[in-house]
């Protein structure tokens, strides 16, 4: 069986000057080697790609966990509701006239900070 | 060696010669055949195979886009798109006993007839049970693992801030396409484009290659709008809390930033969940301060004056002759609230003389005002591009009798909405500049139109400041620590085409004085106590939404704490 491939692979390449037994095996070996190589791959890259793939889910779930967070926290954190916690259940106030003094470093920074 | 020959000669012998060729004749046949197949499913049936067969392993996926986000000037979110599943079933498909089908209609809050209806209805291949289901029934509806019945990922529109931004804000569809206010005006940025992909999965359902994708898909932007909640917040509540008490049909307050025409707050009281938007009638999904037009009244007289000053026909002291508060043209008689026999144009704003402005307004010609008032942007859009925004009215000038052009003065005759007035007032606040509105955050102030010349402007603000002290018509307008500037408007309103003892109380103001920081324009629609009159419903509002805004915004006072001076019991009100 070898024998009648190793023909027909002379039959090919038996016309190529200078090319012995030994070339045409070398070559049979390193075809066999890339055709393996091509398989392994092949195999490891949708490894890789199932993994990446699952990565990918996870940061678009974490995307959208982190919408819903920021939804719940804007939605505690209306103003409406922050002001009826402050003045109802902890008995807070707006400072009066006069209880707030605004501070001016020099007249540039005042307006800046504004 | 011929092995059968050796075994049995006589077979051997007696084997005809035709066998041969008839086999060789039926190989020959069976190879034909074989190879008209070969060509048969390589050639002619080539690319249905191929496609049958990367059916089994490629699959095109949808990869879906999600809406952007719509935030406040300072990242506050203010309309949020999340996922949530709906439950749909293929009728062909379902497989359930009564005893599934009556959980589900419990998990789902149906009607087991309905749901029945629906699940069996095999005329369809898709129906949905319910939308968009909140994630503890999802849980419920898997674990109940109904062949036929499936889930679908949709989104979901959220809006935290509720009923305070409803109108400015607007709402989705089902289908998360934009519907009204900035959903709708910005639908082409916020929509998402769902894309589709090609993979190849393996016998578990395991995506395992990237065969290219289709179309690439590409999420909404996310925009920043101008507002700001905290002063959005301080704007609804106080409309709402003057809606209320004095009895009134609805209000709008519209705060812009002075100095670059954005709009810092648009709130519309009443209001509605547009988390929960279902049968709300479309009178209150309606932005009033952009989509209702309103006759000004004295709001307008300002500009009348600006254009008479502006023109050189008058000075800020130059004497009208008021006529004791009645005055007639083309037989239609004029009146004031306060007989006085002569004002200055400065106590004309002040006190809202109706006769003094339409003095002031007939010593121009009409082109002249025309030209005044429509420099002001009225008559015209305001650049918020709103959907549904109504530009207003002002007729053509050719047409105006003289009785037209003296009630125009005063804000009659005329119609605006109360954006379109509050960017006006822009002029004022900005050293004559009038600013374009803008409902997006912006990175640098835009120059606007130079209407009125510094010296005109000047006048005019030392007059509306005039207006809130006491003996103007909106003392109650007066903020501690800071100077403001404004003038009170009250006006019939019309129904069809007549008007009627019903009003409008309007306040347009600026604050501080000394360097205008916030326009605020408020709008009362009929109150219906004892009080209406601009000054009294809607000055209030002015001064405390304009005092915490001014707090909220660190801007420093230019006044001394003790500069608010108690109203006389009488507050000088305006003829309507």
């Amino acid at each position: 069986m070898k024998g009648s491939f190793l023909g027909l692979c002379n039959f090919v390449l038996g016309k190529v000057e200078g090319f012995s037994r030994a070339h045409t095996l070398l070559l049979l070996v390193a075809v066999v080697l890339c055709a393996l190589s091509v398989v392994t791959s092949q195999h490891k890259a949708r490894k890789l790609f199932i993994e990446l793939q699952k990565e990918k889910e996870f940061a678009q779930q974490m995307e959208v966990e982190w919408g819903q967070l920021r939804l719940e926290q804007s939605t505690w954190a209306t103003p409406a509701r922050v002001e009826m916690i402050a003045g109802k259940q902890l008995q807070m106030q707006l400072p009066k006239n006069g209880q707030v003094q605004f501070i001016r470093a020099n007249p540039e920074g005042a307006t800046q900070q504004q | 060696m011929n092995y059968a020959a050796s075994a049995n000669p006589e077979f051997t012998a007696k084997l005809p010669g035709w066998r041969a060729t008839v086999l060789f004749g039926m190989l020959l046949i069976g190879m034909t055949g074989l190879f008209g197949r070969g060509v048969y499913l390589q050639g002619i049936n080539h690319d249905f195979l191929q496609k049958k067969g990367d059916a089994r392993y490629s699959r095109v996926i949808e990869v879906s886009a999600h809406r952007g986000m719509l935030s406040d000037r300072n990242g506050e979110p203010l309309a949020v798109s999340t996922p949530v599943e709906s439950v749909w079933a293929s009728p062909p498909d379902v497989e359930a006993d009564r005893r599934q089908i009556k959980k589900l209609a419990q998990i789902l809050g149906m009607d087991t007839e309905e749901l029945k209806s629906r699940l069996f209805d095999t005329s369809r291949d898709f129906v949905y049970l319910k939308r968009q289901l909140p994630p503890d029934q999802v849980e419920k509806v898997v674990g109940l693992n109904v062949p036929g019945v499936s889930l679908l990922r949709e989104y979901r529109r959220y809006y935290p801030s509720g009923e305070e931004t409803a109108q400015t804000l607007g709402f989705t569809g089902q289908d998360d396409n934009g519907q009204e206010g900035m959903e709708l005006a910005l639908q082409e940025f916020l929509a998402g484009k769902p894309g589709s992909q090609r993979v190849i999965k393996d016998n578990r359902g395991f995506i395992v290659e990237d065969a290219g994708s289709l179309h690439p898909s590409k999420p909404g932007s996310d925009i920043v709008l101008s507002l700001d909640l905290n002063i959005q917040h301080l704007a609804y509540r106080e409309v709402e809390s003057a809606v209320r008490q004095h009895h009134a049909k609805a209000g709008a307050v519209v705060v812009l930033d002075a100095h670059t025409g954005e709009v810092l707050a648009l709130a519309n009281y009443p209001g509605y969940n547009p988390n929960n938007h279902g049968n709300i009638s479309s009178k209150l999904m309606r932005n009033r301060a952009i989509a209702d037009l309103f006759e000004p009244g004295s709001t307008m007289k300002p500009f009348t004056v600006a254009t008479a000053i502006e023109t050189g026909k008058v000075g800020p002291n130059t004497l009208i002759n008021t006529e004791h508060g009645v005055f007639t043209v083309n037989n239609r008689k004029i009146h004031d609230a306060h007989p006085d026999a002569i004002l200055t144009v400065g106590q004309v704003i002040q006190k809202s003389s109706n006769v003094g402005a339409a003095k002031i307004a007939l010593l121009l010609k009409s082109q002249t005002l025309w030209q005044g008032l429509s420099d002001s942007g009225f008559g015209s859009q305001t650049g918020s591009n709103f959907p549904g925004e109504a530009s207003g009215k002002l007729r053509d000038p050719k047409t105006w009798r003289p009785i037209e052009q003296a009630t125009m003065a005063y804000g009659h005759g005329i119609s605006v909405n109360l954006l379109q007035l509050a960017r006006a007032y822009t002029i004022f606040a900005n050293d004559g500049e009038l600013k374009p509105i803008s409902l997006l955050k912006l990175n640098a102030p835009v120059t606007g139109k130079k209407v009125f010349s510094d010296h005109t402007v000047r006048a005019l603000r030392n007059m509306m400041e005039m207006v809130v002290l006491p003996g103007g018509t909106a003392p109650l307008a007066q903020v501690a620590g800071y100077r403001v500037a404004g003038k009170t408007g009250t006006a019939h309103k019309l129904e069809d085409g007549h008007y009627v003892n019903h009003y409008i109380a309007s306040f347009v103001g600026f604050a501080p004085v000394s360097d205008p920081r916030l326009v605020v324009a408020v709008m009362i629609d009929d109150p219906s106590g004892d009080e209406y009159y601009g000054g009294e419903v809607a000055a209030p509002v002015f001064s405390k939404v304009v005092g915490a805004a001014l707090h909220q915004l660190n801007v420093p006072n230019d006044a001394p704490l003790n500069n608010v001076i108690a109203p006389p019991a009488e507050i000088v009100r305006e003829e309507v």
